[in-house]
């Protein structure tokens, strides 16, 4: 874990007592999380608490009802999502999603779909390519024909190509292998460390994702119930208790 | 084997419009999952463009095949515009507030806008069929004798430009900026629209390249097989188009362009074929599409080259 | 059970019908009639169709094909049966011409029912079985495709007039009778929507609207999913083909334009108007889009009428537009709510079933 946190300053995001509705269902009753520059911060909470809704919520991929999403200063709340993301917030949803009959390459592309600057992009791509190795083998293949892990990383990869300033990973480590899970961990502590790439991880891993993050929210049933630096949410005994299984 | 020969240039010279057709029903259900019912009468306006533009133009017979062309291709050109006007207006009016709207919904407005384009073609064009003035070279000029086989001019000319304009689009589609959005939209639209794609943007364009290809067909089919021009021209060539998408593997636009050319043969052959007995093929030839449908869903309910599942999950 | 209450109910059914029947055709002027007749049969139809579309969330878009195997079956029965099975026909079955026409023509017209029911049910079980394999929009298709079919087969065969249409056997001088009354319509409407909702209400009713919410966690609690949709298919090609044989006896010609899939649109479009699902919104989509567009052409100029189906393609648009979920909704439209509540209104259970608040509507 890095340094404790650089809370200071004007915060990247700030959403600000978001309230979503499905239909009938209130997913979301008035939850707030800040995010500033260059920190890694977790969210963590059980399955339908409402991790994901947060995410969609700040991505404009669910139109909130109520509360403001405030990005660099400006709200953002009821733009299309293609807007957001050209702001630099940037949502890896879960699941991968990734484009399974285009080629590796092609997802990439697709990432930097927005920027105009081609020599930028092509030294992105070959960051992204040094970051994950496998996806330089794999450049030409079908994304579909990929393992769990490899489009996981390509997921990524492709999120990275749009140049985000603020990270929204959706639960990167949903169903991979344990050694993969570490890797995939790995891999954000790298993101965030080298180019200062701000973190928003959904995590259902509680026990990883407070090792890599410097400051956590528990969400429990639509509403915030604990926040504060993930080392001292992994000393809280309520936490210990259900989300990390001591 | 010229009878056989004979059959198969028919085939192609059909199959390429419904081919052309069926393009803009497989690109709108890959980005919307909509069966777009009005998209044949978006041929059909396509054809009355044609028909207007050329009558404007006082378009004539000409004594080469590239005066001919040259006449030809502003029409083409001018129709197309037209039509992807058409279909831009279309989806904006009538089908972008029902994004999420219940499928059948949607679909109910589809046939809403497919009869509002035919009656309103009644109206504005009236119920008597027009005709296209003749372009191309006739009689011996305008065939080509191979042998025992004859394939006209037009036929030539019709088969060659449904495929360049088949050829464009498999550019614009497979090597372009907005292409690839084309393709990520129509496999996860989520998806597409979190990596910046603006998906209202590229089902719009969608719309558009399809209505343009639909509106080429049109002239094309008026031009060139001295089709009668009617308002409810669309109602039947739109929905064999459509089921040659569907046997195509809807979403797949090779496949449309396969669904296209088989349907055509399928029914060139069935037009052409002997009486057997009391029974005449040919009499069943607006089954055949339909025949041709049941047995290839049943057998790959995906289609001929469609690999999604055919529900998506 | 046939307990006395039932046959006093059908009874009292049966002499309102014939009351009503013998009322109507003397007083009614010939335009009113016929959209009286016209929007009955329309209404068999649509339930019917909201049976497979609305009930088990199939989607078929063919239902005019059964309609028209109906009618055909029904119209040869008569056509031919004249004078070898029926005695000596009487040209007309309505009640102004007598009574004793009415009567004579009854077994016949119930023949003819019977007739156009069984074919057009053996032609949907046909169509059903692809529902095994088919889902969505591809079944839309294969529906579509056999409703094609059908029309073209008529068009082929010349014992039924082939692609001219078929009003009797001409060389023999015997047309296909006006057998369809008043009484028949409404009695076969009474039918459909009786069975719709006691099929609605019933345990194997539930099976069918579990297919429609979903198909898997159906399967998973035992619902046998396949028989369910046949079923359903069956059914609504019954009461389809029973409309056939009454339009078929109604206009006493019968083409196989009448029966395309311009014609299959309408019956879905009044069902997703009703709100899918919906036996009384189905009944008065049917009676709405029926009555309008005939009442529109007799009372509009004629230069108003070439654009009143411009105008009916206009407001259906905007119709699905404004209110997506159908006019009504998922919920049957009940007098005693119109007219506040006055007691005695069934179990409660039943009320809850129909109280889906319109968030719920299927995607």
């Amino acid at each position: 874990m890095a340094d404790l946190p650089v809370c200071s300053g004007d915060p990247l995001l700030h959403l600000e007592d978001l309230q979503v509705y499905y239909g009938a269902i209130h997913a979301l009753r008035g939850v707030s999380v800040t995010v500033y520059p260059g920190e890694v911060v977790t969210l963590i909470g059980a399955n339908g608490a409402g991790k994901s809704t947060l995410l969609r919520a700040a991505s404009g991929m669910v139109r909130a009802k109520g509360g403001r999403v405030v990005f660099l200063g400006e709200e953002v709340t009821r733009q299309n999502p293609a807007a957001i993301v050209s702001r630099g917030l940037v949502h890896c949803p879960e699941g991968r999603r990734i484009f399974a009959n285009m080629s590796v390459r092609e997802n990439l592309e697709l990432g930097a779909y927005l920027r105009r600057d081609k020599l930028a992009v092509a030294d992105d791509l070959e960051q992204a390519l040094t970051l994950f190795p496998r996806l330089r083998e794999r450049l030409q293949q079908n994304a579909g024909t990929l393992s769990g892990g490899e489009q996981q990383m390509l997921a990524i990869g492709r999120s990275l190509l749009t140049k985000p300033k603020l990270l929204m990973l959706d639960e990167p480590s949903l169903g991979l292998a344990p050694n993969l899970v570490r890797e995939i961990f790995r891999i954000v502590e790298t993101i965030n460390r080298e180019s200062g790439t701000a973190v928003l991880l959904v995590e259902q891993n509680a026990h990883q994702a407070l090792g890599v993050a410097h400051r956590g929210y528990v969400l429990e049933t639509g509403c915030i119930t604990l926040e504060g630096p993930a080392a001292e949410l992994r000393s809280n005994p309520e936490v210990k208790r259900a989300y990390l299984g001591e | 084997m010229q009878y056989f020969l004979q059959n198969v240039i028919n085939g192609v010279q059909l199959g390429s419009i419904y081919a052309l057709i069926a393009l803009g029903y497989t690109m709108v259900y890959g980005v919307l999952r909509l069966i777009n019912f009005a998209h044949g009468d978006v041929f059909m306006i396509g054809a009355y463009v044609g028909f207007y533009a050329a009558s404007a133009m006082k378009l004539q017979e000409q004594p080469t095949l590239g005066g001919a062309l040259l006449q030809l291709i502003p029409v083409l050109f001018l129709a197309m515009v037209a039509c992807a006007v058409l279909g831009l207006i279309i989806e904006r009016l009538a089908y972008k507030p029902l994004r999420k709207a219940p499928r059948l919904t949607a679909l109910i407005t589809a046939i809403g806008v497919s009869l509002f384009l035919e009656n309103g073609g009644q109206l504005l064009f009236g119920a008597d069929p027009k005709f296209f003035p003749s372009v191309t070279p006739q009689g011996p000029k305008g065939t080509i004798r191979i042998g025992e086989l004859i394939i006209s001019v037009d036929q030539l000319v019709l088969v060659i430009a449904a495929a360049l304009l088949m050829a464009v689009l498999w550019y614009i589609v497979s090597r372009t900026r907005i292409g690839k959005a084309m393709r990520a939209v129509s496999h996860d639209a989520d998806a597409a629209a979190l990596m910046g794609i603006n998906t209202d943007n590229v089902i719009s364009f969608t719309f558009g390249l399809g209505a343009a290809l639909a509106g080429a067909g049109g002239v094309l089919f008026a031009s060139l097989t001295y089709a009668k021009i009617l308002p409810l021209l669309g109602v039947t060539m739109g929905l064999k188009a459509f089921v040659a998408a569907v046997v195509g593997g809807i979403g797949s636009i090779p496949g449309a362009m396969l669904g296209g050319l088989l349907m055509g043969l399928a029914e060139s052959f069935v037009k052409g074929a002997p009486a057997i007995g009391p029974f005449e093929p040919s009499r069943w030839t607006d089954a055949v599409a339909f025949v041709l449908l049941i047995v290839v869903l049943l057998v790959r309910p995906a289609g001929l080259i469609g690999n999604a599942a055919p529900e998506k999950v | 059970m046939l307990s006395l209450r039932r046959i006093l109910t059908v009874s009292a059914t049966l002499g309102i019908l014939l009351f009503l029947s013998f009322f109507l055709e003397q007083r009614l002027q010939a335009v009113a009639f016929r959209v009286v007749m016209l929007s009955g049969i329309a209404v068999v139809m649509a339930v019917s169709l909201n049976l497979i579309n609305g009930f088990t969330g199939q989607f078929s878009i063919g239902h005019a094909g059964f309609q028209a195997v109906g009618a055909y079956a029904a119209a040869a029965l008569t056509v031919y049966g004249h004078n070898r099975i029926f005695g000596n026909l009487p040209r007309s079955g309505q009640l102004p011409d007598t009574l004793q026409g009415f009567l004579l023509g009854a077994p016949a017209m119930i023949c003819a029912l019977l007739a156009g029911g069984l074919f057009a049910a053996v032609v949907g079980y046909v169509v059903g079985l692809p529902s095994l394999r088919l889902k969505g929009d591809y079944l839309a298709i294969v529906t579509l495709g056999f409703g094609e079919i059908i029309r073209v087969a008529v068009e082929n065969t010349e014992a039924v007039g082939g692609p001219r249409g078929f009003t009797g056997n001409i060389r023999e001088g015997i047309y296909i009778p006006n057998l369809t009354s008043f009484f028949w319509v409404y009695l076969m409407v009474v039918v459909v929507v009786v069975v719709s909702r006691n099929l609605r209400f019933s345990v194997q009713g539930l099976q069918y609207l579990s297919v429609r919410e979903d198909e898997i966690a159906a399967q998973a609690m035992g619902v046998n999913t396949t028989r369910v949709k046949v079923n359903a298919f069956v059914l609504g090609a019954f009461f389809a083909g029973v409309a056939g044989a009454l339009y078929a006896h109604f206009e006493q010609s019968v083409s196989p334009t009448s029966f395309g899939f311009v014609r299959s649109f309408d019956f879905v479009t009044m069902v997703v108007l009703g709100g899918l699902g919906s036996i009384t919104g189905s009944v008065l989509a049917a009676v709405v889009l029926t009555a309008l567009p005939e009442i529109l052409r007799s009372s509009l100029g004629a230069e108003f009428n070439q654009y009143r189906l411009v105008a009916y393609a206009l407001l259906l648009i905007l119709l699905m537009l404004v209110r997506p979920q159908g006019i009504f909704g998922r919920g049957e439209l009940r007098l005693d709510r119109l007219f506040g509540r006055k007691g005695g209104g069934g179990p409660a259970g039943r009320d809850n079933v129909e109280d889906q608040p319109a968030a719920t509507e299927l995607r």
